[in-house]
């Protein structure tokens, strides 16, 4: 039942700018129920994630200041004097993190189930390229409580890119705003992490969002071989939404538990005269370049080994994003298809590097 | 022949959107370059008395806005390299138990002259050279 003050909001406006395209856009898609339907609700995890983000970070900037002098300082006033500052810094760590998991999670899952394949191949570029982001605001976020771990992190992170020949130097250059990291890469990453990304990760999201809504779920191919009478569905909107909000809902209670039992640390602040400590590693999710980068021996072919890891790394993510041009087409016949065997290969290079980072 | 008016037309708002992209972007690839330092050399760095340092142990130096790592040997020598890895940047430290120099980013060795033994680093650390004078320990760049 329609409340009447609803409805009459809705009409007034709908006389004016013709609300029935909106209208359409949200009541004509229908999500496809089947065993792995649970696989359609991981963007949505990564969306709810990135809100809370976009609350906690802008928290975060009230009493945040950047600086040499301020940076580390500001956080631990946060975590100590604020009201409530602990939590709101230990979310939006958590959140973080989670966050690119479900990023992570969800790009291997539409992979998988072919979702990428023609008409949705700039849904899955666009999502690429989101996934980039939110790396990226991992990498610059982390330089902003200015502590040890941090510091030498981004030391390490900045300098590899000076490895590329020609505009390497260049580019190191521009990122560090001078020759090391200092004052100016904290207002550098600063600028680039509260301004520069939310705004493009926000556009290119609206844009992922857009083709998705418009085209509707992808239906893999054991559902739509099915006869019409054998498909179930669900409307997109309330009924899915209604089911997102619930794993939302779920989501913020693991996130509660998260950033009350496990603070994130803080440790000593980044120090330009201090050795770096033993047993520095990077953020969970670029483990595992860190990790190959490690087995590289120091010259490959004709190059230095960092440089080709880099291109390495560099190449193997541009073929990925433009997977839907180039996949191998489907074999009938074949129990197994040449790209699911390229996906778990990359799946188990991805986990086996990250696991062995964890425990070497 | 005669170039038809929406064609010179075409030419000319191109010429002129060009001009225009390269007028925006000059200044802001400009102002993103950050200024060489403006900060002077420095050559030479007091480090306090030769006796009151213990042998087998290392301090860092600042020289400048460099870290140098000044290293008293078990035999009382003294030696001046600096402190920045030469693989990815990460700031050295001295082993006591290996008498070695030992970078924690990535495992990276040099001995105590700086060469580099095992590990990523692709080069030996560069010496400094250290004279003690009237007990007073004086670290100064080497001019080669
Ligand atoms: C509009 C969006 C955002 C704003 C305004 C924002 C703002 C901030 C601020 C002010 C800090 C420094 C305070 C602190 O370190 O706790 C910070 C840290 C951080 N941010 Fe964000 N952020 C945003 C989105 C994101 C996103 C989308 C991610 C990751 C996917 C992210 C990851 C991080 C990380 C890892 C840290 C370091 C946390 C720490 O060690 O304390 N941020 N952010
Ligand atoms: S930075 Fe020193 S070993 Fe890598």
């Amino acid at each position: 039942m329609k409340n009447s003050l609803q409805s009459k909001i809705e009409n007034w406006l709908d006389e004016r700018y013709d609300l029935s395209p909106i209208r359409k856009l949200i009541t004509h898609k229908k999500v496809p129920l089947h065993k792995h339907s649970v696989w359609y609700y991981m963007g949505g995890a990564a969306l709810f994630l990135f809100i809370i983000q976009v609350i906690t970070g802008t928290m975060l900037l009230l009493y945040y200041k950047p600086g040499e002098e301020s940076a580390y300082e500001s956080v631990r006033f946060i975590i100590t004097k604020v009201k409530f500052g602990w939590l709101i810094r230990n979310v939006h760590s958590w959140s973080a993190n989670l966050m690119v998991f479900f990023v992570f999670l969800h790009m291997f899952s539409v992979f998988f189930m072919k979702a990428y394949k023609k008409p949705r191949e700039l849904t899955w570029v666009t999502g690429f390229l989101l996934l980039g982001i939110a790396m990226g605001f991992g990498f610059s976020g982390y330089l902003l409580p200015w502590n040890e771990l941090a510091f030498f992190a981004t030391k390490v992170g900045t300098d590899i890119v000076g490895v590329i020949p020609i505009v390497g130097e260049e580019i190191k250059l521009m990122l560090r705003g001078g020759e090391d990291v200092t004052g100016a890469t904290l207002s550098r990453f600063f600028g680039i992490h509260v301004a520069v990304m939310p705004a493009i990760f926000m556009m290119i999201l609206g844009l992922h969002l857009f083709f998705v809504q418009k085209q509707g779920m992808h239906e893999p191919e054991g559902f739509s071989k099915l006869p019409d009478e054998k498909k179930k569905y669900i409307p997109f909107f309330p009924n899915f939404m209604l089911k997102d909000a619930t794993l939302w809902l779920v989501i913020f209670a693991l996130l509660s538990f998260l950033a009350l039992y496990f603070p994130w640390e803080l440790g000593p602040k980044a120090d330009p005269f201090l050795p770096a400590p033993e047993g520095i590693k990077p953020e969970w999710y670029f483990l595992f370049t860190f990790q190959t980068l490690k087995y590289l021996p120091s010259h490959v072919l004709f190059m230095d080994g960092e440089l080709f890891g880099i291109l390495f790394f560099n190449v193997a993510g541009l073929i990925w994003m433009l997977i839907p041009f180039l996949a191998i087409k489907d074999r009938p016949g074949w129990k197994i298809q040449p790209m699911t065997v390229i996906g778990i290969l990359v799946l188990i290079f991805m986990i086996a590097m990250t696991v062995l980072g964890f425990i070497t | 022949m005669a170039l038809s008016r929406k064609k010179f037309l075409d030419i000319l708002i191109g010429l002129g959107g060009f001009g225009s992209l390269a007028a925006f972007t000059y200044p802001i690839f400009s102002y993103l370059r950050p200024l060489p330092s403006t900060e002077a050399k420095v050559n030479t760095v007091k480090a306090g008395t030769a006796s009151g340092f213990p042998p087998n142990s290392s301090q860092i130096i600042k020289f400048g806005r460099k870290p140098v790592i000044l290293i008293k040997s078990e035999s009382g020598e003294f030696s001046a390299l600096e402190a920045t890895c030469t693989h990815l940047d990460c700031i050295v430290q001295y082993k006591k138990d290996t008498k070695q120099i030992l970078c924690a980013c990535h495992n990276g060795i040099y001995d105590i002259s700086g060469q580099n033994l095992s590990g990523p680093p692709p080069k030996p650390l560069q010496a400094y050279s250290v004279k003690v004078i009237d007990d007073e320990i004086v670290i100064t760049t080497i001019v080669t």
